[in-house]
């Protein structure tokens, strides 16, 4: 039996400006370790919204949301930035990329914040994920010297940095042309199969969500398929 | 969260907006340094002013005044002790003002441990003939070492050997006003007329000038053996205790206790002076309020700077707690933005503060009122020091603190699906 690393229980999400609309509605589903998931719908469907349920940084919801077997119900701002912190990658659509740090300090950021490791090895592990992501030339750049898809590649790599249980991702190639998105695509899918490592991709592009192992589709704030 | 983190991510937001910052700073840094050298100054006026008048004043001093006794004879009758008197035209009782039994009272006073020194007086009332004219005056009969180790008398003596009063018989230090009437130099040999009536002639071994010049018209001083044959009365014969204490604050309590022991008038010196507490609070209570206001205001550009670093690196704050930095962890670093502020600019502050009055203690500062001042005042109390370095981190912190949890609290969500 697969090991389930997230589960989510009768997500119920309200929005209250300017008028209270139910935009999730009862969603219930769960990740094993090593899957590699998209979830589409139109816009406004309300993924972006579960996504940011899922990542724990929205916790206004009701229902439960289970991470590596405990309860986020409950949890304080703090811990909850921990269970973030330790068990999950983020990648956006815009890199969020800080200016003011070098590409492999931006990498190191969230592993000198777990502190799990010397501030030295943290280094050799950014040095290391850049290297598999092919842009260790650049660790010392800053950011605003590389190309979109670079960043977007140095974002993947920051989220891969504490071996996150999951790496969950917004959009990630919505603002990148078709040869980029290929290879951004191409890294997910290395991932998921050489690490085993499970992913949660949020995603328009259709031709993208193709080529995961499950399709979550969903229309106004239900799970129409899985 | 490691504070090395916390102090590398402060440092390269404070690096982002390096001229701001700086501008914070040298807010910090005037306003500090403007309050050390206000202080310092304000507070060496006051200490020299007020040694004006304390350094010369005893803490206690025992007399006797020609004053209507308290108790009538009407009082002392049981039978009225229910009812009112009034008694017309009381009169003082004639007394002398000399201290009974000083003898004993001075080996009283020398076993006490609280007192530091005691230096005993006498003052009489003279003229001083210049020529035709009279010009009304007073001598201190005074013990020379004793009123030298006390009051420091040999600062104010402006011309002449102090010693010389103790060693020449029949000789006086005139006031310096008092020597320009007369026109009398050292070595001169002046006539003085005593209260009784009798001519007596004083050699003149010195000038003294306290710096008060209506003190200077009128004062002179000699011994205290001089004084008593100038008066014609022996040698017990005393009329003023000074009194220093080893701690200034008891004297009121002191002075009371005399008054019962001794039955003798006892003033204190926080009684004979207030006034001059209150001055020199009032002053101190404007430089600190001045200085304050200052660290204020330097607050408010601290507050604004960080309002600004704050709304600018909203995403870079959103990737952060994005990634795992709690709400704590942001807060703690823009802390420790506004506390390098204050740090930094204090630092500086505290250093040009010193400057400052180093300078102004160059500054010469030469008048007629103040023989023993050569220059500007100044007061390098190491309290101003700490209490300046102190509010500058604590002004900085408060000015950090709201924009800082307004940082904390910002909602990443609200950001990153904002793009």
């Amino acid at each position: 039996m697969k090991n389930k690393i997230l589960e989510a229980k009768k997500i119920v999400k309200y929005f209250h400006d300017p008028m209270t609309i139910k935009v999730l509605n009862d969603i219930e589903f769960s990740i094993n370790q090593g899957e590699f998931i998209s979830i589409i719908g139109r816009s406004g469907c309300g993924k972006s919204t579960l996504l940011y349920i899922l990542s724990t940084m929205d916790t206004d919801y009701e229902g439960e949301l289970i991470i590596d077997g405990v309860s986020m119900s409950g949890k304080k701002e703090g811990d909850l930035a921990k269970v973030r912190n330790e068990k999950i990658g983020f990648v956006f659509q815009f890199h969020y990329l800080l200016n003011e740090f070098n590409v492999l300090k931006n990498v190191m950021l969230p592993g000198l914040k777990l502190g799990k490791f010397s501030a030295k090895e943290v280094e050799h592990r950014a040095y290391e994920k850049l290297r598999m992501l092919g842009i260790e030339n650049e660790a010392l750049k800053l950011p605003n010297q590389l190309s979109g898809g670079q960043k977007q590649r140095v974002a993947i790599a920051r989220s891969l940095i504490n071996d996150p249980l999951i790496i969950m991702g917004d959009e990630p190639t919505g603002n990148l042309d078709k040869k980029n998105s290929e290879i951004v695509f191409d890294i997910f899918q290395q991932l998921a199969i050489e690490f085993n490592q499970s992913l949660l991709i949020v995603t328009h592009d259709n031709e993208f969500a193709a080529k995961t192992n499950r399709i979550i589709e969903m229309e106004d704030g239900k799970i129409i398929r899985m | 969260m490691s504070l090395s983190l916390t102090v590398s991510i402060a440092k390269s937001l404070l690096m982002a907006r390096f001229k701001q910052t700086m501008v914070a700073a040298v807010g910090v840094t005037f306003s500090i340094t403007m309050f050390i050298g206000l202080l310092s100054f304000m507070s060496g006026l006051n200490d020299l002013l007020d040694g004006l008048i304390l350094n010369r004043t005893p803490h206690i001093r025992l007399y006797n005044e020609v004053q209507p006794s308290k108790i009538q004879p009407i009082d002392r009758f049981k039978e009225f002790s229910h009812s009112h008197n009034f008694v017309n035209s009381v009169k003082p009782k004639s007394s002398k003002v000399e201290i009974y039994n000083y003898g004993a009272i001075y080996q009283a006073l020398k076993k006490d441990t609280r007192v530091l020194g005691i230096s005993p007086k006498i003052a009489c009332q003279v003229f001083y003939n210049v020529g035709a004219s009279d010009l009304s005056g007073n001598i201190n009969g005074i013990d020379v070492e004793a009123e030298n180790k006390l009051f420091s008398f040999s600062e104010y003596v402006v011309a002449g050997n102090l010693i010389d009063l103790k060693n020449t018989s029949n000789s006086i230090i005139l006031g310096k006003g008092v020597a320009e009437k007369m026109l009398a130099n050292i070595g001169d040999v002046i006539q003085v007329t005593t209260s009784k009536g009798e001519l007596v002639q004083l050699k003149v071994v010195g000038f003294f000038q306290s710096g008060l010049k209506d003190l200077d018209n009128v004062q002179s001083y000699a011994s205290i053996e001089t004084t008593q044959k100038l008066l014609g009365v022996s040698k017990s014969y005393i009329t003023d205790i000074q009194i220093k204490l080893n701690d200034m604050t008891l004297a009121p309590a002191i002075a009371k206790e005399y008054r019962e022991i001794f039955e003798v008038q006892a003033l204190d010196i926080q009684t004979a002076n207030s006034q001059f507490e209150t001055g020199s609070f009032v002053r101190t209570l404007i430089s600190y309020t001045v200085g304050i206001t200052l660290l204020i205001v330097a607050g408010f550009g601290i507050y604004n700077i960080l309002n600004m670093m704050i709304y600018d690196k909203m995403d870079s704050i959103a990737i952060l707690k994005a990634t795992g930095f709690s709400g704590k962890d942001v807060n703690r670093i823009f802390i420790t933005i506004a506390l390098s502020i204050g740090f930094i600019g204090g630092f500086f502050g505290l250093v040009f503060g010193f400057t400052m009055s180093a300078l102004i203690d160059q500054i010469p500062f030469n008048t007629e009122a103040l023989p023993t001042i050569k220059t500007y005042p100044i007061n390098y109390n190491p309290n101003f020091y700490i209490i300046g370095g102190i509010f500058s981190l604590i002004t900085t912190y408060f000015a950090g603190y709201f924009p800082s949890r307004k940082a904390s609290k910002i909602d990443p969500v609200i950001i990153i699906r904002g793009k």
